[in-house]
Order: C-alpha cells, then sequence, then structure tokens
C-alpha cells in the first residue's frame, strides 16, 4: 500500500503541490476531490516538493484533499476489447461498457530505432485527384489538414478514413465538438467501420489537461496494434486545441514563452507525438492524418508552422478545395515512380501551368489586356479548377491523369506545356484539335 | 570518482548535490536500479550542479545516485568510422536494434567503432622517431581511404616514439605504439581515441583562405552561389521549400571525399531514404558505395533533445578528424534550428534569462563558433584538408528575421535562401536567385555569371512594372528581356532532382552549357510582336529541357544543341556590347 498525503501545499492552475519522498518523476497519483478522483502526474520534483499537474484540473481541489501515488507512471489497458468503444482522454469509458484493466501499458513510450524504419511504399488511394494525383497519400505518413474553422476538414478526415483500406481506425478528438464526434460516429458506423475503430475523445468542455492526453494514449494503442501486424489509421482532430492546451498550461507555469505565448518547446512535444507514424518492416504500420486549423487562416501561426515542420506534408484546405499551393506530401515521390510513366510530370507540369494561371487571373483583376497566352491560362485554370479542384471529384488516378492530358489539349499547344516531348509523343490525346 | 545525489528533477535537467569536484560538461550517470542514464553538466553553482540528463528523466526519484566520470563529453575516433549510422552520442544504431528490437532503449549505451573488426596495419614511424600530436604513425586502409592512425590530439609537445607495433592485422583496441612525451610519460596508443565533442580539433599548421569551389553539381548552386572547399554555407527557407531535398541531392553528389550527415532534430523517415539509398548506389568518383564514404548522425525530432545539442558537435568532430588526414570533408547539419531550439529548451529549465524569441543571449556566439569549426587547413605533413560546413535553417514562419537565421547569416560564407513563392510554383531547387549571395568563386567566371544575374534582375524588373502597366503598356525589348528572365529561370536555375541526368550535372557540362545559355542571354533577338517572341522562347526552352535531360556528349545531346543554335540563328544578332565585352573579360577557367 503506498503512502496517503493529505495536505496539499499548493495549488496554482492545474498544478498542485505536496510534499513526499520516493516519488518518482512521471508517476501518476490520484487526487481525491469531493468533486470525485482525478489522475494526476509528477511534473517536477525539487527535494520533498512534488508537483502534480491535475488532470481535472484545479478547480475545486482542497488543500486537504489526499494525494495517493501509484507508483506508476500513466497507463492504459490494450486488448481488442477496446475496438468499438469511447473512451475519454484518460482512458476512462465515454460509453456505457465496461472499465477496461487487462493488458496495462504505458503511454508516450521510447521513439522507434531509425535504423529499423523502412522507406514507406504503398499509396493510399483516396479517390482525390488533388491526393491521388498532387501530393500522393502514403502508408504510415504524417499528415495534417491545414484549415480555418469553418471548412469541412471532419468530413475530409471522415472520407479518407472510409476510402482508406487499413485495419484499425482511432479517433483522437482533441477539444471535439459533440456534434463532430456524433458525424464521426455516424459517418464510420454508415460505412461499416465502426467495430474497427476506437474512440479517445476529449470535448470542448472537458478539463484542458486532459486534451494533453488524447495523442499519447491513441497513438500507444496503436502502436500496439500495429507490431501485432495491424495497418492502423490514426486521426487527431484537432492538434491545434492540443497545442493551446500546452499553452495554458506553460503559462498558468510562469514557463518563458517564445512565440506567441506558446512554449519552447512546442516543435519537440509535437514532433514526439508525430513521429510515431511508422512502417514497422515485418509488421503493421501507423499513418497519422491530423487537423490543424489556423487562426486567422495564417500559416505562419506557430502551431501550423511548427506542424509543417514536422509532418511530412499537409493538405491545405480552403474554399472547400484541396490548394494546390500549400499542400504537400513529402512521400510521394517514393510511390509516384511505379504509378504510371507521366504521373510526375503532369503533377508539376500542371501545377506551373496553374501558378501562371493565378498570374494571369491577377493581371486580368488588375484591368489589363489578356494576351492570347492569358486568355489559355484563363481557360486552363478555370477547367482545372472545375474538374480537378472540386472536392466532389471522386476518380481513380489513372482517370485523373487521363482527364490532365485532356484538359492541357483543350487549352495549350504540346510545346506550351514544358513537359518532355517524349511523354508529349506517348500521352498527347490523339483526337485533340486546336 | 566524484559521486552525487539527485536533488531535483525538471524535464530533462536534473540538479545533483556533488561530492568533491566536477567540470563543466563532465559526463555523469543517473543510476536508476539497472541502468545509468547518461547527462552531462551544464552549470555548477557551489556544490550543486545541473546536468541536462539525454535520456527520458521518467521513473527518476529525488535521492537517486549520480557517478561522475571525470571525463567531458566525447567521441571515439579511430578506424570504422565510416560506414557509421549512430545517434547524436555516437552510439551506433543498427546495433542497438540488434540489442534492443524496434525501440531505442534508454541507458543503452554501446561503442562506436566495431571491435570485432581487424585493419591491415602498417607502420609509417620507428622507434626513436619524434612526433608530435596529430602525426602518423601508420595506416590502415578504410574502404577507399589511407587512414592515418594519429598520435592523439590531446598528448601535447613533441614525443619520441617508444615502440611500434610491425605491420599486421589488429583490431583498434589493439596496443599499436608506445610514446614517451616531453615531461617523461608514456602513452599506449591503439587504433583509437577519444576526443571532447565541444573543443575544435586544432592539430594543424595553419588555416588557409578557402578558395577552390566544392562541386555540388547543382547548377544555380555551382554557377551562380558557390560554396568553397573548407567554407560555411547555410539553406534557410519555409518548411516544406526543399532544404532536406537539396542537401540530400548535395551528400551524393558533392565533390569530397567524406560527407557527414548529421539529422538533427528532423524526421526519421528522411534519413532512413538516405541510410536504405546509399548503400545502394554507387559513387560516381570510386565506383564504391556511397556509404563508404558517408557517416550518419542521427538524432531525430523525438529523440532525447539534449543528445540532439550534443549531436551537431559529435558530427564535427569527426569531419575534423577525416580533415587532419588530408581529406575533404563536407557537414550537412539538418536543421541547425533545431539544435538551436534545443539550447532554448535547456537555457529555459536554467532560468537563464532569455533574449529574443525566448534563446539564450548566447546564442549568436554558439552559432559563430560552430561554423568557426569549418576551415580549409595547412597540415604538418604540408598537405591539406578541409571541412565545409552546410546547415539548414528552419526560422519560425519561415521570417529570416528571426534570431538563428540572423546568427547564421551573419558568420557564413554563402546563402542559400529557398523561397515559398519559389516551391509553391515547383520551381526547384527553390533557392531564390535574388536574395541569394556567395562570397566564393564558382566553376563559371564571375564576370559573365553577374551579366546573367543582371539579365535576370533586370527582366524581374520588367515582370513587377508589366503587373503595374500590363503586357500591352511594355515594350517589346523589354518583353524579350523579361522572357530572357524567364528561361534562364526555366532551364538552368530550375533543375529537375529526379531526371536520371538532369538531377546532377558536373563541371565541365555546366561551362559548356553555359555558354550556350549565355549565347542566348546576351543576344540581340529580333523579334518583333511579343506573342511570337513568346512563341520563339517557349520553343527554345522545350529544347533546352530536352537537352538537359540528353546524356552528356550523347549523340542526342550534340543534336539537341544543334537545334538550338539554329533556332538562335534565326532571330539573333550577335552579342549585346555588355555581353560581349563581359565574355571577352572572362577568366581562363577550361
Ligand atoms: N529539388 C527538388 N525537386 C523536386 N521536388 C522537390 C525538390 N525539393 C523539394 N521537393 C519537394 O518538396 C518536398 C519538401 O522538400 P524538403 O523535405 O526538402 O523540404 P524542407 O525545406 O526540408 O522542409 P522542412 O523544413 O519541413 O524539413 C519534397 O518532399 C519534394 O516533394
Ligand atoms: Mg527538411
Amino acid at each position: 500500500m503506498r503512502k496517503v498525503y493529505s495536505r496539499i501545499e499548493s495549488i496554482v492552475g492545474n498544478v498542485i503541490s505536496v510534499r513526499a519522498e520516493g516519488v518518482r518523476y512521471g508517476e501518476l497519483a490520484v487526487v481525491g476531490s469531493r468533486y470525485g478522483d482525478s489522475l494526476a502526474e509528477v511534473i517536477r520534483l525539487r527535494g520533498d516538493e512534488v508537483s502534480l499537474q491535475v488532470y481535472a484540473g484545479g478547480r475545486g481541489i482542497s488543500t486537504g484533499d489526499e494525494v495517493r501515488f501509484t507508483g506508476n507512471p500513466m497507463q492504459v489497458s490494450f486488448t481488442d476489447n477496446l475496438l468499438g468503444r469511447v473512451f475519454d482522454g484518460s482512458g476512462k469509458p465515454r460509453d456505457n461498457g465496461p472499465v477496461l484493466t487487462e493488458g496495462l501499458i504505458e503511454i508516450g513510450g521510447p521513439s522507434v530505432n531509425p535504423a529499423k524504419r523502412i522507406i514507406p511504399r504503398n499509396m493510399i488511394r483516396t479517390g482525390i485527384p488533388m491526393i491521388d494525383l498532387f501530393n500522393t497519400l502514403v502508408e504510415s505518413q504524417k499528415l495534417p489538414i491545414f484549415s480555418v474553422s469553418g471548412e469541412p476538414y471532419n468530413p475530409l478526415l471522415a472520407r479518407i478514413a472510409m476510402q482508406a483500406e487499413v485495419d484499425i481506425i482511432i479517433l483522437g478528438g482533441i477539444g471535439l465538438k459533440y456534434d463532430d464526434y456524433l458525424f464521426f460516429k455516424d459517418t464510420l458506423e454508415d460505412g461499416g467501420a465502426l467495430s474497427r475503430t476506437i474512440f479517445f475523445v476529449h470535448t470542448a468542455s472537458d478539463p484542458v489537461v486532459e486534451a494533453l492526453l488524447v495523442p499519447d494514449i491513441s497513438l500507444a494503442v496503436a502502436e500496439k496494434f500495429a507490431l501485432k501486424g495491424k495497418r492502423v489509421l490514426v486521426l487527431l482532430t484537432d492538434m491545434t486545441n492540443f497545442a493551446d492546451a500546452m499553452k495554458e498550461i506553460a503559462i498558468t507555469q510562469e514557463q518563458v514563452p517564445s512565440n506567441r505565448g506558446y512554449p519552447g518547446d512546442l516543435y519537440s512535444q509535437l514532433a514526439s507525438r508525430y513521429e510515431k507514424a511508422v512502417d514497422f518492416e515485418g509488421a503493421g504500420s501507423i499513418t497519422i492524418l491530423g487537423v490543424t486549423t489556423m487562426p486567422g487562416d495564417d500559416v505562419t501561426h506557430p502551431v501550423p508552422d511548427n506542424t509543417g515542420y514536422i509532418t511530412e506534408g499537409q493538405y491545405y484546405l480552403r474554399n472547400g478545395r484541396i490548394e494546390p499551393f500549400g499542400s504537400l506530401s513529402r512521400l510521394k515521390q517514393l510511390v509516384n515512380d511505379t504509378t504510371r510513366d507521366d504521373h510526375r510530370s503532369i503533377m508539376d507540369g500542371m501545377i506551373k501551368l496553374y501558378a501562371n494561371y493565378r498570374e494571369s487571373q491577377e493581371k486580368k483583376s488588375m484591368g489589363f489586356r489578356m494576351s492570347e497566352w492569358d486568355d489559355k491560362l484563363l481557360k486552363y485554370g478555370e477547367l482545372f479548377e472545375r474538374s480537378m479542384m472540386d472536392l466532389s471529384v471522386n476518380i481513380p488516378l489513372e482517370e485523373a491523369l487521363d482527364l490532365g492530358w485532356k484538359i492541357l489539349a483543350d487549352c495549350f499547344g504540346p510545346e506550351e506545356t514544358g513537359l518532355k516531348t517524349d511523354l508529349i509523343k506517348q500521352f498527347w490525346p490523339r483526337e485533340a484539335v486546336r | 570518482m566524484t559521486t552525487g545525489k539527485v536533488l531535483a528533477i525538471n524535464g530533462n535537467m536534473v540538479s545533483v548535490t556533488v561530492s568533491g569536484d566536477v567540470s563543466m560538461n563532465e559526463v555523469g550517470y543517473i543510476v536508476l536500479g539497472e541502468k545509468r542514464l547518461k547527462a552531462e553538466v551544464i552549470r555548477i553553482r557551489g556544490d550543486q550542479a545541473e546536468l541536462q540528463v539525454f535520456e527520458i528523466t521518467r521513473g527518476i526519484s529525488v535521492g537517486d545516485p549520480v557517478e561522475f566520470t571525470g571525463e567531458l563529453l566525447a567521441v571515439e575516433l579511430g578506424p570504422g568510422l565510416l560506414t557509421t549510422i549512430v545517434d547524436g552520442l555516437q552510439n551506433p544504431l543498427p546495433e542497438l536494434a540488434e540489442r534492443s528490437g524496434f525501440f531505442l532503449e534508454r541507458g543503452l549505451y554501446l561503442q562506436a567503432l566495431p571491435r570485432n573488426k581487424t585493419w591491415h596495419f602498417t607502420p609509417t614511424v620507428k622507434a626513436g622517431d619524434t612526433v608530435v600530436r596529430g602525426d602518423a604513425l601508420g595506416h590502415v586502409p578504410e574502404g577507399i581511404f589511407e587512414h592515418w592512425i594519429m598520435v592523439p590530439f590531446g598528448i601535447f609537445g613533441s614525443c619520441t616514439v617508444v615502440s611500434v607495433a610491425p605491420e599486421g592485422d589488429y583490431n583498434v583496441d589493439h596496443e599499436i605504439a608506445t610514446v614517451k612525451d616531453e615531461r617523461g610519460e608514456t602513452h599506449t596508443l591503439t587504433m583509437v581515441f577519444e576526443w571532447p565533442v565541444k573543443r575544435a580539433i586544432d592539430a594543424y599548421e595553419e588555416r588557409l583562405r578557402p578558395e577552390v569551389p566544392m562541386v555540388t553539381k547543382v547548377r544555380i548552386v555551382d554557377t551562380f552561389l558557390p560554396v568553397a572547399r573548407g567554407g560555411t554555407y547555410c539553406i534557410p527557407g519555409p518548411f516544406g521549400a526543399g532544404k532536406t531535398v537539396l542537401q540530400q541531392i548535395t551528400s551524393r553528389n558533392a565533390d569530397v571525399d567524406i560527407v557527414i550527415i548529421a539529422a538533427c532534430g528532423e524526421r526519421a523517415g528522411e534519413v532512413v531514404e538516405t541510410l536504405r539509398e546509399f548503400p545502394e548506389l554507387t559513387d560516381p568518383r570510386t565506383g564504391k558505395s556511397l556509404m563508404e564514404r558517408t557517416v550518419i548522425i542521427c538524432n531525430t525530432s523525438s529523440m532525447p533533445v539534449a543528445a540532439r545539442e550534443a549531436s551537431v558537435y559529435t558530427a564535427v568532430t569527426i569531419a575534423e578528424y577525416y580533415r587532419q588526414m588530408g581529406l575533404n570533408v563536407l557537414l550537412l547539419a539538418d536543421s541547425t534550428s533545431r539544435w538551436a531550439q534545443a539550447m532554448r529548451e535547456m537555457s529555459g529549465r536554467l532560468e537563464e534569462i532569455p533574449g529574443e524569441e525566448a534563446f539564450p543571449a548566447y546564442l549568436e556566439s554558439v552559432i559563430a563558433a560552430f561554423y568557426e569549426r569549418a576551415g580549409l587547413v595547412r597540415l604538418r605533413t604540408g598537405a591539406t584538408g578541409s571541412v565545409t560546413i552546410g546547415g539548414t535553417v528552419s526560422p519560425a514562419g519561415g521570417n529570416f528575421e528571426e534570431p538563428v537565421t540572423q546568427a547564421t547569416l551573419k558568420v557564413v560564407g554563402a546563402f542559400h535562401g529557398l523561397s515559398r513563392a519559389r516551391s509553391d510554383a515547383r520551381k526547384y531547387p527553390a533557392i531564390d536567385p535574388m536574395d541569394s549571395w556567395s562570397k566564393y568563386n564558382g566553376t563559371v567566371d564571375r564576370s559573365m555569371t553577374e551579366y546573367a544575374r543582371g539579365v535576370l534582375f533586370r527582366g524581374d524588373e520588367v515582370g513587377q512594372m508589366m503587373k503595374v502597366v500590363g503586357e500591352e503598356g511594355t515594350a517589346v525589348e523589354d518583353y524579350i528581356l523579361y522572357l530572357k528572365s524567364d528561361f534562364l529561370d526555366a532551364v538552368y536555375l530550375q533543375q529537375n532532382a529526379f531526371d536520371k541526368v538532369d538531377a546532377a550535372v558536373g563541371t565541365e557540362r555546366q561551362r559548356h552549357v553555359f555558354d550556350l545559355l549565355y549565347q542566348i542571354l546576351g543576344s540581340h533577338i529580333r523579334i518583333e510582336s511579343k506573342e511570337e517572341a513568346r512563341t520563339f522562347f517557349y520553343q527554345m526552352r522545350q529544347k533546352f529541357i530536352d537537352y538537359n535531360s540528353a546524356e552528356w556528349e550523347s549523340e542526342e545531346f550534340r543534336k539537341l544543341e544543334q537545334e538550338l543554335r539554329e533556332l538562335l540563328g534565326t532571330v539573333a544578332s550577335g552579342l549585346e556590347r555588355a555581353a560581349q565585352e563581359a565574355y571577352d573579360n572572362r577568366g581562363n577557367y577550361a
């Protein structure tokens, strides 16, 4: 039986401190207050002074409340019984199912040895040309959707999840709206995927500290499934809420902020989560799709900025479309060399021309006369947006490539495309008349 | 040895009460049951020392014992470093994987150099000879190199060789020589010795000015923004602009003997690409696998932060070591910002007074001191060796007006700034040709590249102007200038990293192609209408792109060049005066 301490010395924000001995760094304690028990984690030790971060928050905690140390760090149960279940950030059931206690595993475990990683090699087909053709998603990739609030990022996330051929889906909701949670649940249910889904959901009304646990708990479970050979897709929405929770806590702890109030280790904190994405040789994989909402549609805001530096690209969702500029899949080149010979060239060539279209469009908006070339570009851009960029388009990659050639041939002569001659010989649509 | 007890724990910083002497940067181990966690002393006040722990600190308690080693944080130097893949503290990752599987296990440390391997040693000194630190006692073949077995850099003053092993096969721990120093102390030497990573190796005669270009086979770099052997350069750029790809390309193609890759706080996946592909790729210079000239120091973003801070020093120390053998070494660090952030995290825990963006006040001097470790040196043998350092910088928000970029720009010799606009438009490598600069000489004559840059600038001005006055308000002449600059960009500055041929362009080809390009840029073009001009340049561009991917000096290459010249001939009438002048004044490079 571990010792119980009943004298809390200080309560600042979500952090309490007690005097205790033999406590380990990172250990978990249970704080019993009259509003119920909450877990708390040791975040600082100095002599016999122990500071703990209370998951349920400091509100309502009394200096006379009991603190019981468990001797363990934060753990979660790992069993197949997790499937189809809904939990909160600290692993407590949110549905009416039983509390799971078997097969406890630690969360926030060590990182994978880079020497044991393999080069990702499997394309994940989504049927969305802006993804499959221009920014191919790859198994074991970590990739967020950058979005302003109000864009349909959760529906996009759900759609990709449903199309992707994975064994297990883990939804980590951070500050998730209850409606959105229901939306995910319904979509997965309609698609028959609920029984292979696990929810770890922290909603906007839950204590802030619990938001911090969601990625770790989701990824710890994902890792175990992946080691057992499962291809796991982890959805984390919205990681900006995760970062904001970190900021809030850092500020109450009077840490020196680095940039707009965010702590200096924001990058490392985000990285240690995203880097859990992996393809295990001879076992399964973890793919992470996140959502990063951008305050004020500002990519240079510290959260999207640090995220972009960590993840393997991003899908930039704006005006209901995945924007070609700003969107990127860094792993695309690992898979798009074996899809079709023209894949890479169409991918770059169409975007270069689209960039020219944007310039012409700008000129036009300023009232300049359009040259013949401008007119071609305007036609092209309009066609591209309508038949490729629109999110309702749902076609396989090969069809999208053919469509690309068709659009080019509809608008340009071959030498105006900047594409290599041998590809033009092979793929330029014959029936195209200029 | 000095011991201590844990007093406080905050993140990866542990305060320890110490009984006895400790030194700054000394290594200590926190004893946690069976495990010993490595840490480095980063502050000493009275009998209390602060240590940064190179591991996750979970599970440590107040009162846990600490053992100090009396040694500074150091790396092992000796044959077998090449081809190794190590973490920031020089633990070999493949061997760690053999021991602990998929995950990095904390407290597990292994020797960097293989112990079971033997090396064929040939002595070059004999008993009675006088030697000083850095002198070769003999050599062993390491892959394609002659690896010098040197007098350790930490033995000062002249020494007399007492004995030396005869030619034969030995492992690194075998006694290879004994020497007696000036104070009469005898040192038993093996093929391996340690050197503290945070001290520059200075066992050379003098530092020279870097003059010879380090060819990267990236056109925009070699021709316009060259890097010299022994020089320094930086690649700042927003996320996704292409810093890592540029370094990866350089690590393959750079015309140097040895490449040290420091993957510092970035994605693990990127290193995996290198370490899986390099063994398969052949080095065109030697015909051997690229891995044989490579060392990978890999402390990626989810690995402990303190070891990340150490990793760049580990890398540069290994680079300096090979430089001491008269080799040209290139160190590529990706990303120096992550290293700076590691310093920032620790500075915050130490509660130091923060500077701009919470970086420590000493950021600038630390960055300067790091790049200062690059250089071209003359050794005692008269041979020269060099360490070239190229570091990427990841500025917050992609804004170069931030402490790390600014501190770096103050000290480097070349600046390859990547631009978001260029990477968005898929203009790779996305080095901004306007903002970037280099203080070094390149493969092509400066007066000619200056002329070409002039075309770029003037053409860009026309482009800006056109945004205001429209195409209709632009003279044909100006419009042609605009098309020329666009052409230069499309066929020369941009380079297709995924094209077999275009990916790497050697010096000879660069000079040859630049010459043709120069003819095009410098010519008077007699075309009357803008539409015609555009058509002409797009035709030229198309051919030039095909030309760029034609094998050097192949039939195809000659044919396309002929066609390009003919096409140019239809509209060109001689070089413009300025172009002719620059051409006539060109230095004799060929
Ligand atoms: N030279 C190039 N040719 C073709 N594609 C490129 C080139 N450079 C970059 N890219 C594309 O851009 C992507 C991002 O490049 P890279 O990973 O080098 O960016 P980065 O600047 O290192 O970003 P970060 O700071 O986030 O690490 C690549 O995965 C690739 O798709
Ligand atoms: Mg990078």
